[in-house]
């Protein structure tokens, strides 16, 4: 620094147009971390990870910190996929190295408290971090209270297979074991739970996977509501493609399930009919994960109640709740809704931090479902929000696909599906 | 001599940027209405597999694209139930922020 003077400096600033195109390119090398500017992201699902990357998008001099204890996350959208026999669990998970080449900070540990007054996160590798904004993007965790007869460590045998992973594997290890002639039992969740039309995308995907390898096999789906999203294109694609394969009962004719026996893969229902199956997918009735029970961040059923405009908890100033664990209106908990609210909070904060004034947000959500790898259906609408009615559905915006569709436009939203899934989680981990 | 002096030029312009501390733009409502079709269409709307890409396709381009699949003109699976929960206006400012984004 000392051989080059100020006359020298400025010369080669204003004579050549070289100089100039080089401070063009040298802006972004600044990157400092400003005093008001640290943002710690807890959870690297949908939610989160895209929350840090359009934290950064917004504003690259802001010091963002994602915090997630997996090394690699596999998503449930398309684990259906994998048990249906069309994808392995390593298409469906993703690393967060675009993140870090990004310049967010990503430490793989888990959070063990949170301190909304000191605005300080505790980690279990022993490191506390700072923060002025903090975002918890923390997913599901099961009511087990509420399931007799089991706990959550009886999954190992009854699977619910509602988070991707190891949970998808138990699942599709015991299908392929099952001899042809089995039953297979689906016991869907009461609302409100992560992913409406899942359920059903799976009971399709499966009977995909037994309608080729065991087609003398039944599904039987023991449900604890009395209707569910898309149930007419379901069904019609149930006629179509499994006729007399999938059988649904709904909640109020025995469907809804009491008591699980889990040595005698036995289901229970409230009006005392017992269902048998050689398989057992049931799915629990679900609340917000444990990180923001133990953080006091919930409300009575176990759910995160949030300002519907910008996500910050209405418990805790300085916290915001994105995703699955976050009351949101009238958008459902799916990945595509926890996406699209982390864009959303990541403009709150960045607009928060640096006193600018926010946008009037704006909300998508898509629900593709696989009935077959060639017929998708699905179910969209744009959201927005204002105060009296907090998060609602846009006027005449959205709705499901036509019922009277045909094949081709079938198969196009089927392959529109897999284009979602490759767009979603590069928008979220690219 | 120009290597070493570009490279000093360099270290001090640094220096001043990060002095200066550069505050944000304010997140325009044509980014936020367009941010939720990344989700569909990729970041910046450039897409990585089966959906179509729109970034950098001109504005008029897309403007019209999203009134047809509103009126039902141009038929679609899902761009029909989409485009109707925009107005106008907005439709104008998704269209002025894709054709923006680098191709």
């Amino acid at each position: 620094m000392n051989t080059i003077n100020r006359r020298k400096f400025l010369l080669f600033m204003g004579g050549s147009s070289v100089a100039l195109s080089t401070l063009g390119s040298i802006v972004s090398c600044s990157k400092p971390a400003k005093a008001s500017g640290r943002v710690v992201v807890v959870g690297g699902g949908f939610g989160g990870a895209t929350c840090a990357k359009y934290l950064n998008i917004f504003d690259p001099d802001l010091s963002v910190t994602l915090v997630e204890a997996s090394q690699r996350f596999t998503t449930c959208p398309f684990s259906n996929a994998v048990l249906g026999g069309m994808r392995d669990l390593d298409s469906i998970t993703h690393g967060y190295q675009a993140h870090e080449k990004r310049g967010i900070n990503v430490i793989h540990a888990r959070v063990t408290g949170i301190d909304g007054t000191g605005k300080k996160v505790t980690l279990d590798n022993g490191k506390t971090l700072s923060y002025d904004r903090l975002v918890i993007s923390p997913g599901i965790d099961f009511k087990w209270d509420q399931v007799n007869g089991m706990t959550a460590a009886d999954t190992e045998l009854i699977p619910h297979a509602w988070q991707g992973g190891p949970q998808t594997t138990i699942l599709q290890n015991q299908l392929m074991a099952m001899p042809d002639g089995g039953v297979v039992i689906l016991a869907p969740p009461g609302n409100p739970f992560r992913c409406p039309p899942g359920p059903y995308e799976r009971a399709s995907l499966i009977a995909h996977y037994l309608k080729q390898n065991k087609p003398k096999s039944k599904i039987l789906i023991v449900d604890a509501k009395d209707k569910f999203s898309k149930q007419p294109l379901f069904m019609q694609g149930w006629e179509k493609l499994y006729p007399g394969m999938i059988e649904w009962v709904s909640g109020s004719s025995g469907g809804k399930i009491d008591t699980v026996d889990v040595k005698n893969k036995t289901l229970h229902s409230e009006l005392g009919e017992k269902y048998k199956g050689d398989v057992i997918n049931f799915i629990p009735p679900q609340k917000a994960a444990p990180i923001v029970h133990t953080a006091q961040l919930t409300n009575n059923d176990g759910w995160c109640p949030v300002n519907q405009r910008t996500f910050e908890s209405t418990v805790s100033p300085g916290i915001h709740i994105i995703g699955d664990a976050s009351v949101a209106g009238q958008m459902p908990k799916s990945g595509f809704a926890a996406n699209s609210q982390g864009k959303v909070c990541a403009a709150a904060i960045v607009s928060a931090l640096n006193s600018l004034a926010m946008p009037e947000p704006s909300y998508v959500n898509t629900c593709y479902s696989l009935v077959s790898p060639d017929y998708g259906i699905s179910v969209a609408a744009v959201y927005r929000y204002n105060s009296d009615k907090g998060i609602y559905k846009a006027e005449g915006s959205g709705g499901v696909s036509p019922i009277d569709a045909d094949a081709e436009f079938r198969k196009s939203e089927a392959r529109y599906a897999g284009g979602w899934y490759d767009s979603i989680t590069s928008d979220a981990f690219g | 001599m120009f290597v070493r002096h570009s490279r000093q030029v360099l270290l001090m312009t640094c220096l001043v940027f990060i002095s200066m501390s550069a505050v944000p733009a304010e997140i325009s409502r044509g980014a936020m209405l367009s941010n939720s079709c990344a989700a569909c269409h990729g970041t910046h709307g450039k897409s990585p597999g089966a959906i179509p890409s729109i970034n950098g396709k001109s504005a008029s381009f897309l403007s019209k694209a999203l009134k047809d699949f509103r009126s039902g003109e141009r038929p679609s699976t899902v761009m029909g139930r989409h485009a109707k929960g925009y107005t106008d206006e907005e439709i104008e400012l998704i269209a002025q922020h894709f054709s923006r984004a680098q191709p």
